[in-house]
């Protein structure tokens, strides 16, 4: 089945951007897709309710990782509060599409953020509380 | 510069089977159902075609029934033979490895009351034949048992499968659309009833397939509408496709030992450089009991379709069976019924070779595959 991703998809799956992990990270979280095998791993670094910076791991598709890449470009500098609200059809439509099977990776991108957005709320009142 | 090793889904034509052809296309194009003196010329020249075609397989002219696809040939026979057997049963056997165009007939079978059982594969990928034995009962009509599997190239043992439905008195068809030229078809001396073969995957053209039929065992049509074929398929003789099938058939067998001796060079050439310059790869199938053309290999780690487009972006074509590559978005029912661990179920890349295939090329993909698998597995999260 033909995919024909576009050029700027084909650009984030051979050079990721943020790709890695943040050492010392304020949260991480792992998110994995159950439809087709895929996983992402998020880690997080938060300076004054910003996202000061971003990186992730995958096991996946050439979607996956182009997804993650561009969502990762995204949402640096975001507060949380935005972050949290970011909408995954910004990924297709900055990506200029994505076929139809792969829209699930945008999703799933979108999922992953959420988690380690949550995993350093739940953290940061945690550390409140004591 | 494309590397094409992507053979198992289809060649390229032979420029000797594409001169053949060109003939029926701009001269000899006359309909040869005709009876003026075009018609029965390219009659004649068809008939000595089927002639040399049917002696290849062991088989005679009557029974070959050309259509437009292995499918459409797979489909005919399945549905034919259950359709006009039903006075001696409803059962049908196939195993789990079936291409989908005889799993998706059988399948529709069901809808009509037939009953199907799914031989199971062992790890290796090849048919339990004891247990395939067990699955026959009294009402048993056909068994449909594939010569050699698409996806992994495990070869299955005919001869003994058709020796046990002779014995029983059950038909036996075999899907041999990727046996040629490696595995000799001899139906006659091998009790096989059914078979189907298809002459893009032997370097012929797209849009011709063959089933060859039993002389004795009846079948219904598919497609009614004309005489041609016995009144088994209707549908104007495709004579440019069907001569181009049999010089590709004919090149195949004549030339056998020498391809199978370069294919099988450049598959185990491949496979040491793979598995001495990437770590952590693993084969998928029997190597003993196994096509030259084909490796299904794992790489630990890496997401097979993330290897593909790399190779893809390189100009190297080969083809995966994850879910990823899927449009339903499932992982291969192939690799499945090897009963892999689910984990490594997406790890996978076919590399299928043909006589085209040179070393030189293979040391490129082989550059490009390990700077790629290195790649992905530097921001894998599975280690």
């Amino acid at each position: 089945m033909a995919l024909n991703y576009t050029k700027k998809t084909l650009n984030h799956f051979l050079k990721p951007r943020n790709i890695g992990e943040i050492k010392n990270a304020d949260a991480y979280a792992e998110i994995g897709n159950m439809v087709c095998g895929d996983q992402l791993n998020f880690s997080l670094k938060v300076e004054k309710g910003i996202i000061k910076d971003i990186k992730f791991m995958s096991f996946g598709c050439a979607s996956n990782i182009a997804t993650a890449s561009i969502m990762t470009e995204k949402v640096k500098g975001m507060s949380l509060k935005e972050a949290s609200n970011f909408d995954f059809n910004i990924i297709t439509q900055e990506l200029g599409g994505l076929p139809q099977q792969k829209i699930h990776c945008s999703v799933m991108a979108v999922q992953g953020l959420k988690k380690v957005i949550e995993n350093y709320e739940k953290k940061s009142l945690k550390k409140i509380k004591k | 510069m494309l590397i094409y090793l992507d053979n198992a889904a289809t060649t390229q034509v032979d420029p000797r089977v594409v001169s053949v052809m060109e003939k029926y296309f701009l001269h000899s194009f006359a309909n040869p159902s005709a009876i003026h003196i075009a018609g029965e010329q390219i009659d004649k020249e068809l008939s000595l075609a089927r002639e040399k075609t049917a002696k290849i397989l062991g088989a005679t002219n009557k029974q070959l029934i050309f259509t437009g696809s292995a499918s459409e040939a797979n489909n005919f026979i399945i549905k034919g033979v259950m359709r006009a057997n039903k006075e001696k049963g409803n059962h049908l056997i196939v195993s789990q490895i079936e291409h989908p165009c005889v799993l998706a007939p059988a399948k529709e079978l069901t809808q009509e009351g037939f009953e199907i059982s799914y031989v199971p594969v062992s790890k290796s990928g090849l048919i339990n034949i004891s247990e395939l034995e067990k699955m026959i009962r009294p009402e048993t009509v056909l068994v449909s048992i594939m010569t050699a599997n698409n996806e992994l190239g495990t070869i299955s043992d005919i001869k003994k499968i058709a020796k046990i439905t002779k014995k029983h008195g059950v038909y036996f068809h075999t899907d041999a659309v990727q046996a040629v030229p490696y595995i000799d078809i001899d139906m006659e001396a091998n009790n096989i009833d059914f078979l189907t073969l298809s002459a893009h995957k032997f370097h012929g053209p797209k849009g011709v397939g063959l089933a060859v039929i039993s002389p004795e065992i009846k079948i219904k049509s598919l497609i009614s509408g004309g005489e041609q074929n016995n009144n088994l398929r209707a549908g104007t003789i495709d004579t440019a496709g069907i001569m181009g099938f049999a010089k590709a058939l004919e090149i195949a067998y004549r030339d056998k030992e020498k391809i199978k001796e370069k294919v099988i060079n450049l598959r185990n050439y491949f496979l040491n450089k793979v598995s001495t310059e990437i770590e952590n790869v693993k084969l998928n199938g029997s190597l003993k009991n196994r096509l030259p053309s084909n490796l299904n290999l794992r790489f630990h780690g890496v997401e097979g379709e993330a290897v593909l487009m790399d190779l893809s972006h390189a100009g190297i074509c080969v083809s995966t069976g994850s879910a990823c590559s899927a449009k339903n978005l499932k992982s291969s029912y192939v690799l499945q019924a090897l009963n892999i661990n689910p984990d490594y179920l997406n790890s996978n890349i076919r590399f299928s070779f043909s006589k085209y295939n040179t070393k030189k090329e293979l040391d490129i993909v082989i550059q490009v595959l390990k700077a790629s698998v290195a790649r992905l597995r530097a921001f894998s999260p599975i280690k």
